[in-house]
């Protein structure tokens, strides 16, 4: 044998869709080296420096305006990346060859068909993640500036569409729709099954498995009540930054028990003042040991607002009665080991699912 | 090498189907051997087991002294054509060669671009536009051009019509009289192997029924009719394997040692396909008397 036969003829059996993933990969490298360079200029010279001249509501959403359609294109190109590599790459590679029948050709070569499976999967499990890697490394480079401006990359709708992750997702997604196909042995079905398995996973470890990697920091303030103007009270009295990944935020009484949540007495973030016969209490707390301003008019004052002495008795209730808030949360500094976290793990599976496929082509397909 | 197939007790279950079962044989090498049975017989299941496509849930086999499948070795000494002939359809002719140069040590590339050539396909043509009878002749030039000791072929003539089905069998007695390779094929048609099979091997209700050289099969079988009598007063050395009977008649196909020696007897030599058709018949009529059920609705 040529020395690497099986490798060419991988690549026999590969290069179509590498070159469709070479042409995509190139188009967006294209339109980002045009692109980028101007949107970082903007950046650099304009919105870092607009401290300066007071105008950065202004500025900023100029910016953030700037190449509105890349902004809303690109990411769901790198959001749906992994899961086509899995579904057009992954669930044909044995599927195709079990329902047409070639596996009888392919495995009756000189080759044994783990070294088959294994040369395939290499090929194109590696090429899938570098495909999946460079266009993340794209995309995280032409969003440095936004990201800097918006600080919302932690969040579960940014955190895989930037950074590392990316490549992780590609070996999961390939590893599973190779597994699935040789299982299944219909292309369709595993493709259909890569899928929906691989977008139940990524939401899954967004919302139930991410958060929790690393146990999250926690922060106990005192309940500031919002106000009608001026900016929402600092979560964590100041401890979560913008950028942070806020876990949890739950309200407790002065025993310790969660009473509600998103920095309000109830579930919905909301608080409530009840006046009977006179005596102010707290919706499903108790009464305020306070005493409230004469309302005259009701609870509502003069243009429609409780008058400002009034939210002073609230909040006077909310520290006597010993509410607080607490925040759980993952500072952005831990962004990067969260994102080599996911990544390993993801990897990790796909290791795994690519053992479990070799036994199913060894054992059982026989 | 004494054998090209050897097996024992071999078996090969599906779900609770058994596909091939108890499965004992010696295959001499040097041999073009056939496999003749009906569809669903085991006779892909046994090919596949001998191309190590298949692994056995029971029993052993041996092709060559090797294990099928096991090594790169074993797997370069082997040449599969299976049924139906598969071939990547997107791939042309020539990237069928190229394949088959990447993936066997001892690929005889010259060969095989001559036989195509000869045949008059295309290099340049896709797999998938090939006809039934074309794709059978890339399936068998790959299979030649490994330079196998053994090629294996499943059904090789089965959706071919029957010139393309002359011309195949043609290249194959070319294969063998050249390289002197071992040769198995199966067939449900005895017809297709009559003229190219020197050993025939009898597969029906999963099972062997008859293994044998050809030429030992048709001297120690003969047709015999007579007068009406009952096949158990036979001598111990006739088996009956098929008897018919009239008023006055009777009819049997039986296997003898030694010569038939009784006057009574008009005795006739059996054609293979006759041969062939009674152990086919016996092992159905074997299967239907196991399941009275099926007498009753009959």
């Amino acid at each position: 044998m040529i020395r690497g036969g099986a490798w060419k003829f991988a690549w026999v059996q590969a290069r179509t869709q590498t070159a469709v993933a070479v042409a995509a990969l190139a188009a967006a490298a294209i339109l980002a080296a045009i692109t980028g360079p101007r949107l970082l200029h903007f950046y650099d010279t304009v919105v870092a420096t607009c401290g300066s001249r007071n105008d950065c509501a202004s500025v900023t959403t100029a910016f953030l305006s700037s190449y509105r359609v890349i902004q809303v294109a690109l990411p769901p190109v790198l959001l749906v990346a992994p899961a086509l590599i899995g579904a057009f790459w992954g669930a044909p590679l044995v599927a195709r060859e079990l329902e047409t029948g070639t596996f009888r050709l392919a495995w009756t070569q000189s080759v044994t068909r783990q070294r088959w499976l294994a040369v395939k999967l290499i090929l194109a499990g590696l090429a899938g993640m570098a495909v999946a890697g460079l266009l993340s490394l794209i995309l995280t480079w032409w969003f440095s500036p936004i990201d800097r401006v918006q600080m919302n990359q932690f969040t579960p709708a940014m955190f895989g569409v930037r950074g590392i992750t990316p490549i992780g997702y590609a070996a999961f997604a390939f590893a599973f729709g190779v597994t699935a196909g040789a299982f299944i042995r219909r292309t369709i079905p595993a493709m259909a099954a890569t899928l929906v398995v691989f977008a139940g996973a990524r939401l899954a470890f967004s919302y139930y498995v991410r958060p929790y990697l690393i146990t999250p920091l926690r922060a106990t303030s005192a309940l500031v009540m919002p106000t009608e103007s001026g900016p929402a009270p600092p979560l964590g009295a100041g401890a979560v930054k913008p950028g942070d990944l806020v876990v949890s935020d739950q309200t407790i009484n002065a025993a310790g028990r969660v009473i509600g949540a998103n920095g309000g007495v109830g579930p919905n973030g909301e608080i409530g003042i009840q006046v009977t016969h006179g005596r102010p209490s707290l919706a499903g707390v108790g009464a305020c040991p306070n005493k409230f301003p004469p309302l005259g008019g009701g609870l509502r004052g003069s243009g429609g607002q409780p008058p400002a002495d009034f939210n002073a008795a609230v909040q006077e209730c909310i520290d006597r009665l010993g509410i607080r808030e607490v925040v759980t949360y993952q500072p952005l500094s831990r962004y990067w080991p969260l994102q080599w976290d996911e990544t390993l793990i993801f990897t990790g599976l796909a290791i795994v699912l690519a053992g479990v496929c070799f036994w199913q082509v060894r054992r059982r397909l026989t | 090498m004494n054998a090209m197939i050897a097996t024992s007790a071999v078996g090969k279950k599906y779900g609770r189907q058994w596909a091939l079962r108890d499965c004992t044989l010696t295959i001499p090498a040097g041999k073009v051997v056939g496999l003749v049975g009906p569809n669903g017989a085991g006779k892909t299941t046994l090919l596949q087991l001998a191309a190590g496509l298949l692994t056995p849930t029971s029993g052993t086999i041996t092709v060559l002294d090797g294990q099928p499948g096991t090594s790169p070795a074993q797997l370069a000494r082997v040449g599969f054509v299976a049924q139906d002939a598969p071939a990547y359809a997107r791939l042309s002719v020539a990237g069928h060669l190229r394949m088959g140069a990447w993936l066997n040590p001892d690929w005889d590339g010259a060969q095989a671009e001559h036989r195509i050539a000869r045949l008059g396909l295309d290099p340049r043509q896709r797999a998938g536009s090939l006809s039934g009878g074309q794709r059978a002749q890339l399936a068998l030039t790959m299979a030649v051009a490994k330079r196998p000791e053994l090629i294996l072929l499943d059904e090789p003539v089965a959706s071919l019509d029957p010139l393309a089905r002359r011309e195949f069998l043609q290249s194959l007695m070319e294969v063998v009289a050249e390289q002197g390779t071992n040769v198995a094929l199966s067939s449900h048609l005895v017809a297709d192997l009559e003229r190219v099979c020197d050993y025939l091997v009898v597969l029906a209700a999963s099972r062997v029924q008859l293994a044998g050289e050809v030429s030992e099969l048709l001297a120690s079988h003969h047709r015999l009719s007579g007068p009406r009598r009952d096949p158990g007063t036979l001598p111990a050395n006739q088996e009956v394997i098929e008897a018919s009977h009239t008023d006055r008649q009777s009819t049997l196909l039986i296997r003898s040692d030694g010569p038939v020696l009784d006057p009574a007897w008009t005795v006739r030599p059996v054609s293979l396909d006759d041969l062939v058709l009674a152990y086919m018949s016996r092992a159905r009529d074997a299967g239907n008397s196991r399941r009275p059920g099926l007498e009753v609705v009959r």
